[in-house]
C-alpha cells in the first residue's frame, strides 16, 4: 500500500515541477491598443524586469525620409549590462544576436509585437553554462509579451 | 517519507503550481499562440479567419489538429510541435466555440479519380488563385502584404502541411460547396460534375508524390553566424567595413559598441563594435514581404578583438527564412547573405 502511494506522490511531484512546454522559434502578440499606448506598455514591461532600453530604432521614419510609406514601426533594443558582458565573454558568437529586441508595429488600431524565442539560441550555442541565461531570457520574454498582450 | 512527500505536493499545489495538472486553458493558449495572426475573436488578419461560418462548417476537428501540429511549411503558419496533444485539443475546442453548427466530419477513404484529367481542370479552374502548381497565392496574410479587401489568401495545396491535414473527402466537399465569404466558389455551380471534382481531388493528392513545391521550401542554414578573420587591427577593420558597406550599395548608419546604452560610456567595451547600415529599397522590399523582419534591422556587422585577434561576424540572413517560415523571403535572404559575405570579405582581405 505504501509503495503505490510513494509512486503516486513522486509522479505528482514530477508533474508539478515540470517546466512549461518549449515553444517554437518566433513569439508574436497582438495588442488591442493603439500603437503609442502599446509602445508605452512594452517599454514599461521591459524596464520592470530590470532591463535597460538602449535604443528605439525608428523604422517608419527612416522609410518615410526616402518616401516609402510605412505605418508606425519600432525595434526596441534592451539588455542588462552584466549579463551581456558575461555571455559575450563566454561566447563572442552571441554578439550578433544582442542586445535583445522586440519589434512593434501598428496594425490599424492594434499593435503587433514580434520577437524570437531566446531559447532558439540554445540550438546555436549548446554551452551548458549559457543554458540558465537563455532560460531566464525566455521566461522574461514570455512574461513581457503576455503582460503587454493581456493589458490590451 | 511518504507523509513528507505528500505534504510537499500539497504545499506546492497551494502555491499555485498545480495548473500543470489541470486541463489546458484553450482560450489562454489561443491568445498566446494564435491570436496574433488569427485575431482574438478569430476574425483573421495574417491568418485564416477561423470564425468564418463557412470555414467552421467546412473543416473537421482533425483538420484543425493536424494543421496546428504540422503547420504549413514555408507559408508562415508554423508547426506547433511544442504543444502537446491536450493543448492542441484545448485550442481546437476554443476555436469551436465560434461554431454555430455541427463540425464537419470526413471519411479518410481516398477519392478515386483521373489525375490526368484533374490536372487539366486544375489549370482551368484552380490555378488562377492557388497557383499553376498549387503553390498558393502570393503574400503574407490579409493585413500584412496582401490587399486588405480580400478576406483570405488562396492556400497552398501543394504543401505537405495541407496534404497531411486535409482528407480527400474534405477537399472534395470544399470544391463542391465552396466557402461562402471567400473567393472559393462551388464548382458544382460552375458547371463541373462530381466526377470532374473527383479528378481534381485525385490530381491534388498526387502533389504528395511530386518534389516539394518552391513555396514550401525554406533555406537551409549551415551556420547561423557568418564569421571572417581580419588581418587588420580593430580600428582599421571598422573603417574597412564602413567602406565595404558603401561599395555594396548600402549606406553606413552609425558605429556603436555592443554595450552602448547599457552602462556609462567610459565602461563600454571598445573591443566589441557594431557597424549599422541599411539599404532602404531592400528594407522596403523585405517589409513588404514580411513586416516581422524588422527584428533584424538595421543591418549590422560586429567587429571584435579577442586576445589580439580581430574578427567580423553577423547573423546569417538565411536564418530569417526558417525563423519566419516564409519562403517568399528566400530570395532576399539569399541575396542578403551574399551581400554580408561580400562586405565582410572585402573588409578583411
Amino acid at each position: 500500500m505504501k509503495k503505490p502511494l510513494q509512486w503516486m506522490g513522486a509522479v505528482c511531484l514530477a508533474l508539478l515541477l515540470c517546466a512549461p512546454a518549449a515553444a517554437g522559434d518566433l513569439m508574436m502578440a497582438r495588442v488591442n491598443r493603439l500603437f503609442p499606448e502599446a509602445m508605452t506598455l512594452l517599454q514599461s514591461a521591459i524596464s520592470s524586469r530590470g532591463y535597460t532600453v538602449t535604443r528605439l530604432q525608428q523604422v517608419n521614419e527612416n522609410l518615410q525620409r526616402r518616401e516609402f510609406k510605412s505605418d508606425m514601426y519600432r525595434v526596441v533594443y534592451f539588455g542588462k549590462y552584466e549579463e551581456v558582458r558575461q555571455a559575450t565573454a563566454r561566447n563572442p558568437g552571441l554578439i550578433p544576436f544582442l542586445p535583445l529586441n522586440i519589434t512593434i508595429f501598428a496594425e490599424g488600431d492594434q499593435a503587433i509585437l514580434v520577437t524570437s524565442h531566446p531559447q532558439m539560441l540554445r540550438d546555436y550555442f549548446p554551452d551548458p553554462e549559457l543554458k540558465p541565461l537563455f532560460e531566464r531570457w525566455e521566461k522574461d520574454m514570455l512574461e513581457i509579451m503576455d503582460e503587454v498582450r493581456e493589458a490590451g | 517519507m511518504l507523509t513528507r512527500l505528500l505534504l510537499m505536493v500539497t504545499l506546492l499545489a497551494g502555491f499555485g503550481l498545480s495548473p500543470v495538472l489541470a486541463a489546458p486553458d484553450g482560450a489562454k493558449l489561443y491568445g498566446r499562440n494564435c491570436a496574433a495572426c488569427h485575431g482574438e475573436n478569430g476574425t483573421g488578419g495574417i491568418g485564416v479567419p477561423l470564425a468564418l461560418p463557412a470555414f467552421q462548417s467546412g473543416v473537421s476537428d482533425d483538420y484543425l489538429r493536424k494543421t496546428i501540429r504540422h503547420g504549413r511549411p514555408g507559408r508562415v503558419m508554423p508547426a506547433f510541435s511544442q504543444l502537446d496533444q491536450a493543448e492542441i485539443e484545448a485550442i481546437v475546442r476554443h476555436v469551436r466555440t465560434w461554431n454555430k453548427g455541427t463540425p464537419a466530419t470526413y471519411s479518410a477513404r481516398p477519392v478515386k479519380g483521373n489525375p490526368g484529367h484533374g490536372k487539366k481542370l486544375f489549370a482551368q479552374y484552380c490555378a488562377a488563385c492557388h497557383g499553376a502548381n498549387g503553390e498558393g497565392g502570393k503574400g503574407t496574410g490579409v493585413t500584412f502584404s496582401r490587399p486588405r479587401d480580400l478576406p483570405i489568401m488562396a492556400p497552398a495545396l501543394h504543401n505537405p502541411g495541407f496534404l497531411a491535414a486535409a482528407s480527400d473527402a474534405m477537399i472534395k466537399a470544399t470544391l463542391m460547396h465552396g466557402r461562402e465569404g471567400t473567393p472559393m466558389v462551388s464548382f458544382l455551380k460552375q458547371g463541373l460534375k462530381e466526377k470532374d471534382i473527383d479528378d481534381i481531388v485525385s490530381y491534388v493528392r498526387g502533389f504528395e508524390k511530386q518534389p516539394l513545391s518552391g513555396s514550401a521550401q525554406i533555406l537551409a542554414v549551415e551556420n547561423p553566424v557568418i564569421v571572417r578573420d581580419s588581418g587588420y587591427d580593430l580600428d582599421t577593420t571598422v573603417e574597412n567595413v564602413k567602406r565595404a558597406v558603401s561599395n555594396n550599395n548600402f549606406f553606413y548608419g552609425r558605429v556603436q559598441t555592443l554595450e552602448y546604452g547599457l552602462t556609462d560610456p567610459a565602461n563600454e567595451n571598445p573591443k566589441q563594435v557594431i557597424v549599422y547600415f541599411c539599404n532602404i529599397s531592400l528594407l522596403n522590399q523585405a517589409l513588404a514581404i514580411d513586416p516581422r523582419v524588422g527584428m533584424f534591422l538595421p543591418c549590422r556587422i560586429t567587429i571584435l578583438e579577442t586576445n589580439g585577434k580581430v574578427q567580423v561576424m553577423s547573423v546569417n540572413p538565411k536564418v530569417l527564412s526558417s525563423l519566419f517560415n516564409n519562403s517568399e523571403l528566400n530570395r532576399l535572404c539569399d541575396e542578403m547573405s551574399k551581400s554580408y559575405t561580400a562586405i565582410m570579405e572585402e573588409a578583411t582581405l
